[in-house]
């Protein structure tokens, strides 16, 4: 790593559990190379932090390759930062500039209680995925998989809605905190597959009651989500969701 | 069992209420725009009054009438009960949200734009409507129809009054500019074939309709027409 040469001013929340009130801090760090992740600045700070005795900050992380949806900052107003289609981990100190002052906050959301610092508690996605956004399959073995023939259209569509690795950036960065993206993925993944259908309609129920009770709020078709989504989720998953979940209230005889 | 009732009290089932009732309140506006437009044939009104007179006469329309101002109200009704779920989705705001990144302003201000036309409407149903269905058309034009053209005309000498008026429908246009798209995507009416169509049809209506009304104020008040 070449060495470093940026100067910046951090403004990190702090915030001790879920019961008392966090604050901005403000935190001057020298040296930073412009080839560091935006997480390994992170790991510099508290080095920084621990060797002055001071608690260094909490935030979550797990892969550091953008694939498993642990990373969670609100960087300057936007979810994983200003760069389209990366996590935090894979957005890099040369996307900011020498001197810049970056404001980092956790997602923040009735649904998301904040853990610590950064860290949120993201297990209301946890128990919408454990409302319906599964298949059963009882017994037997894998039959052989041309038996059940997909068009590669909706194979791609169902693989793109399943690119979904569950950060929570369009929960984030939605103005109402709205899940629909990525529920909608989650039920999408399944509802363009032929192992899907049998329980298509009862999932779309169980699930949109989940993220209901969760209190995510209400889509207004910003937009936001889509734009700010690390993997590009596309808002068609919502539209199909909106459908499915027409068909089975008002169209289906099963009820759940 | 879980009805309907249970359905259209989810989120997605309050925002197909919403959708619904404003791809009503959006058909309605073109049947508005249309009869009002009269006036612009210029010839004193007299056309137009024999629309008004039929608008306010026909037992279709006046049946029609209350399932707009039933639309209407719903429309309304579920916005406020929607915001306010919304603002307790997120009870701790962002120090620092950058908005503009990733939505249209005005996708992100329906309230505010339906806050601003819910004035307006007050006002436009007090000038208009209560005039001509309780307190009175003062005067009759040349074939003995009430008036209504006339009102308007004395109406729009107020030059306060013509610039709100202009002013309201460009939040008009703004609330048309997303919500005309946005009842598609919420009814689930997403197609690569017509996402084009719907996106094109959603701002054209949304600006020739706010140019037309916005012109009636405009066109009586400079005298072009008279």
């Amino acid at each position: 790593m070449s060495t470093g040469n940026m100067n910046l001013t951090l403004k990190v929340w702090r915030q001790k559990n879920n019961n008392t009130k966090g604050a901005l801090v403000d935190y001057k760090l020298a040296g930073i190379s412009p080839d560091m992740s935006f997480l390994e600045m992170f790991d510099v700070l508290n080095e920084d932090l621990i060797t002055k005795g001071e608690e260094p900050v909490v935030f979550d992380h797990d892969c550091r390759e953008g694939i498993c949806g642990m990373c969670s900052m609100f960087i300057n107003g936007r979810p994983h930062g200003p760069k389209d289609l990366v996590t935090t981990c894979q957005l890099h100190m040369r996307s900011f500039k020498d001197g810049d002052t970056i404001v980092v906050e956790p997602w923040r959301a009735a649904a998301f209680p904040v853990v610590k610092d950064l860290t949120v508690d993201r297990s209301a996605f946890d128990r919408v995925i454990a409302a319906g956004g599964f298949i059963s399959v009882n017994t037997g073995n894998a039959q052989d998989a041309n038996n059940l023939p997909i068009p590669k259209m909706q194979a791609d569509a169902a693989f793109e809605a399943a690119a979904c690795i569950g950060c929570g950036a369009c929960v984030a960065t939605c103005k109402n905190a709205s899940a629909m993206l990525f529920v909608s993925a989650k039920i999408s993944q399944l509802a363009l597959l032929p192992q899907g259908q049998p329980e298509r309609y009862r999932r779309v129920q169980s699930m949109v009651a989940q993220m209901d009770a969760e209190g995510f709020g209400n889509c207004t078709n910003t937009g936001a989500c889509e734009a700010e989504c690390p993997k590009g989720i596309s808002l068609e998953n919502i539209a199909r969701m909106n459908r499915d979940f027409a068909s089975a209230k008002f169209v289906s005889e099963e009820t759940v | 069992m879980s009805g309907f009732g249970n359905a259209l009290s989810s989120s997605i089932g309050r925002k197909y209420v919403m959708g619904v009732t404003g791809i009503f309140l959006i058909l309605f506006l073109i049947v508005h725009a249309g009869i009002n437009s009269l006036i612009f044939l210029d010839d004193n009104g007299l056309t137009f009054n024999v629309g008004a007179h039929f608008m306010a006469t026909n037992w279709i329309i006046r049946a029609g009438e209350y399932i707009l101002f039933l639309g209407l109200l719903v429309h309304i009704y579920q916005a406020i009960n929607l915001t306010i779920q919304n603002k307790k989705a997120r009870p701790q705001t962002y120090a620092v949200y950058n908005g503009s990144a990733n939505s249209k302003w005005y996708s992100r201000s329906m309230g505010l734009l339906g806050t601003l036309l819910l004035i307006f409407l007050v006002i436009h149903l007090k000038d208009f409507w209560v005039v001509s269905r309780f307190t009175g058309i003062p005067t009759v034009d040349a074939n003995g129809h009430e008036d209504l053209y006339a009102v308007m005309r004395e109406k729009f000498q107020d030059p306060v009054r013509v610039a709100a008026y202009v002013l309201l429908m460009i939040s008009l246009c703004y609330h048309l500019l997303h919500g005309f798209a946005s009842a598609f995507q919420t009814m689930g009416w997403n197609h690569s074939k017509y996402n084009g169509i719907i996106k094109g049809a959603s701002v054209w209506y949304s600006i020739i309709i706010s140019i037309v009304f916005a012109l009636m104020p405009i066109a009586v008040y400079t005298g072009l027409i008279n």
